[in-house]
């Protein structure tokens, strides 16, 4: 393109626009809402500030682990906790990050065990150096081995029989399960229940997550190619909402449903467009992950009692989507 | 570096030397840099049609398109940049940087959503000319300019979006003022017929015309070739060399802004740990279109033709239902024989 041009070109071309513009800059629909958002008012513990870091395998920029922080940050204001959070989805990275967390003698650890063999090691330092460990969303038959007090999450394989068990009830033949991050221990645990919990056929199809209009088309392929998928099963909640862009491309009559919610989610299961998501309530993981370590320090408390809390799975439709709604819109749910 | 079809053969009087080998159009027109790849191409879509069933409707045809052009729009302008000789890393994410300012500034402050697409392509310009600036300031390569960037901007994108909303994602911008006409020019669907068009195929065909026409019949054109083969001749005989590469950089920050944009007004919201790693896709399409990783050698056709010989092998592997496991494999290796290919036809032809 001719730039030299092009750029004086462009330059009066913005500058007209913003001219233009100058005259009716102001959307007056939608936007942030004018009002702050609510939190919820719990009051602060006047027990000593403690320090516990979490520590878990996020993908940098994932909308399902801004949940789970949120909940630790919401335990940690209410209990006088300094929350230190970090993440790398690199197992031995996160192992480090345990590492570090033991060398700064921090009062507790949340640590999610999506890859077990590789954290081990270091869960055990910090167990062996007095500090309490706390284990969430990952790791579910492996924490107990480690002296992890308790753990908060779901095991991704029965929610992934749970679902394939709704979709018999919705009557449905084929399903497609999409995966957007290939080798994810978590996303092929729950399409593999899936396939366990299913009486009809299950596909698996991989796409480039990061990539959404490539997700688009690949689910929109796999729809033209295969016009007998009746359900489309996602594996994060913006996913589930390309599916419904993929479905009308192909002109399928697949209905979609997902593991996981966002906020734009839960608008789309109250129109109808996605029938209904698994969820494994992320808040209530980070939440419980921190809080459970305050009882801990604090009463000498161990929730589950040596078992594990499930967190999941959980269904939202369309007959309890109201309940949800609200705390979604403020990204708690 | 002047190419064969900058010499007018008809104008002058060539003198037969027995040392000067007369080439025939026909192999003219073999040893232009996007021929490899219409070969590969044409194999690539006869194969699939042979072996996938659904490839051969007309839907699956548009669907292909799809693919083919977000990732095209974004190699026409990676592939003036390398043939200006130099290389940028950050486009992946640059893409989802500018639709992040975009969606950001309109929500929070509630403006109409043209104020915020306007914003993001001051922005992604001027990530354009923060790389093109420091490579050019600096002569430290690109290649190292633009990692630093890549590695900048997606720190960028999550801090910034969780400091401005709290979250990792966008609020979605579908009930904002501007949505309507902004969806049309970026992410709108012509119906011909009973097939639906995705209108950035239309946007990616005119950008791929509009490059290739700057490449052969500007001056701008010849400068891009003349910095890409070698810079310091190109300097010597008055080429602006430093004004062509930055514009070069910026041309990149243009494409990630159109399609940043697509992006938002086709999702409405945008998470922010996107893009990551689409940077190599571009590359890959300019690389199978012929163009040299050197620089100086290339054509904006054939970084379409790349574009869409990766979004054929992507979707034909799903219409042909191949298992889903060696998929990464299968699309390696239909890449590497393309560029073998690509490669062996270019050496064969120039050899004739």
């Amino acid at each position: 393109m001719s730039f030299v041009a092009g750029r004086r070109r462009l330059t009066v071309l913005a500058g007209s626009t913003v001219v233009v513009l100058g005259l009716a800059a102001c959307s007056s629909t939608g936007g942030r809402p004018n009002s702050s958002e609510a939190e919820t008012e719990t009051g602060t513990a006047d027990t000593p500030r403690a320090t516990v870091a979490m520590i878990t395998h996020e993908v940098a920029g994932d909308s399902f682990w801004d949940l789970v922080r949120k909940g630790a940050e919401a335990a940690a204001a209410k209990d006088n906790i300094e929350l230190r959070y970090s993440s790398d989805p690199e197992a031995p990275n996160q192992a480090s990050l345990v590492q570090n967390a033991i060398d700064s003698e921090v009062d507790g650890i949340a640590v999610t065990l999506a890859k077990p063999e590789a954290l081990a090691p270091s869960v055990r330092d910090a167990v062996a150096d007095g500090i309490p460990v706390t284990a969430l969303n990952a790791g579910m038959d492996e924490w107990k081995k480690m002296g992890v007090t308790a753990f908060f999450g779901q095991d991704e394989e029965i929610s992934g029989e749970a679902a394939g068990q709704r979709l018999n009830a919705d009557g449905a033949t084929n399903s497609l399960c999409v995966i957007h991050e290939q080798g994810n221990v978590g996303h092929e645990a729950r399409c593999a229940g899936v396939v366990d919990g299913f009486d009809g056929d299950t596909k698996i199809l991989y796409v480039n997550g990061e990539d959404m209009p490539s997700v688009e088309s690949t689910i929109t392929a796999k729809l033209q190619q295969d016009p007998s998928i009746d359900y489309v099963l996602t594996m994060g909640a913006p996913y589930a909402l390309t599916a419904v862009t993929s479905v009308a491309n192909a002109g399928s009559n697949a209905r979609v449903a997902t593991f996981d919610t966002n906020a734009e989610l839960v608008d789309a299961i109250g129109s109808g467009e996605v029938e209904w998501a698994v969820d494994q309530q992320p808040f209530l993981q980070g939440y419980l992950a921190v809080d459970s370590l305050w009882l801990y320090l604090n009463n000498g408390n161990v929730i589950g009692g040596g078992m594990p809390t499930l967190t999941g799975p959980a269904f939202i439709d369309s007959t309890n989507i109201d309940s949800v709604a609200e705390y979604a819109r403020n990204g708690t749910r | 570096m002047s190419t064969q079809e900058d010499l007018d053969l008809s104008a002058h009087e060539v003198g037969t030397d027995e040392r000067v080998k007369e080439q025939k159009r026909f192999q003219r027109l073999l040893i232009r840099p996007e021929m490899g790849s219409v070969a590969g191409a044409i194999a690539i879509f006869v194969f699939f049609l042979i072996v996938a069933d659904p490839f051969r409707s007309l839907d699956s045809f548009a669907t292909v398109l799809y693919a083919s052009s977000t990732i095209g729009i974004m190699a026409c302008g990676v592939a003036l940049l390398m043939i200006g000789g130099e290389f940028d890393l950050s486009a992946g994410v640059a893409v989802t940087t500018s639709s992040l300012a975009a969606s950001m500034i309109a929500y929070n402050l509630h403006l109409n959503l043209w104020v915020g697409v306007l914003f993001a392509l001051v922005i992604s310009l001027g990530v354009g000319f923060f790389n093109g600036y420091l490579v050019m300031r600096t002569k430290i390569p690109s290649f190292l300019i633009t990692l630093g960037s890549f590695l900048m901007l997606t720190g960028i994108n999550l801090a910034v979006t969780r400091l401005v909303s709290g979250h990792v994602a966008t609020p979605s911008v579908s009930d904002m003022e501007g949505f309507d006409s902004a969806q049309k020019v970026f992410a709108s669907t012509i119906t011909i017929g009973d097939v639906s068009i995705k209108i950035t195929i239309v946007w990616w065909l005119l950008f791929t015309a509009v490059a290739s026409y700057v490449l052969f019949k500007t001056k701008i054109g010849n400068w891009i070739f003349a910095v890409g083969g070698n810079q310091d001749s190109a300097r010597a005989v008055g080429v602006p060399v430093k004004a062509v590469k930055i514009g070069l950089f910026m041309t990149v920050g243009f494409a990630a802004w159109f399609v940043g944009m697509h992006l938002l007004f086709s999702f409405n919201t945008v998470q922010s740990g996107q893009g990551v790693g689409n940077e190599f896709l571009y590359i890959i399409a300019v690389v199978i279109g012929g163009c040299l990783l050197t620089g100086g050698y290339g054509t904006a056709v054939g970084a379409a033709i790349g574009a869409f010989i990766f979004g054929m092998t992507n979707q034909g592997i799903v219409y042909a239902g191949w298992n889903p496991d060696w998929f990464k494999f299968f699309l390696g290796a239909m890449l590497l024989i393309a560029v073998i290919a690509n490669s062996a036809f270019r050496n064969y032809a120039a050899k004739r």
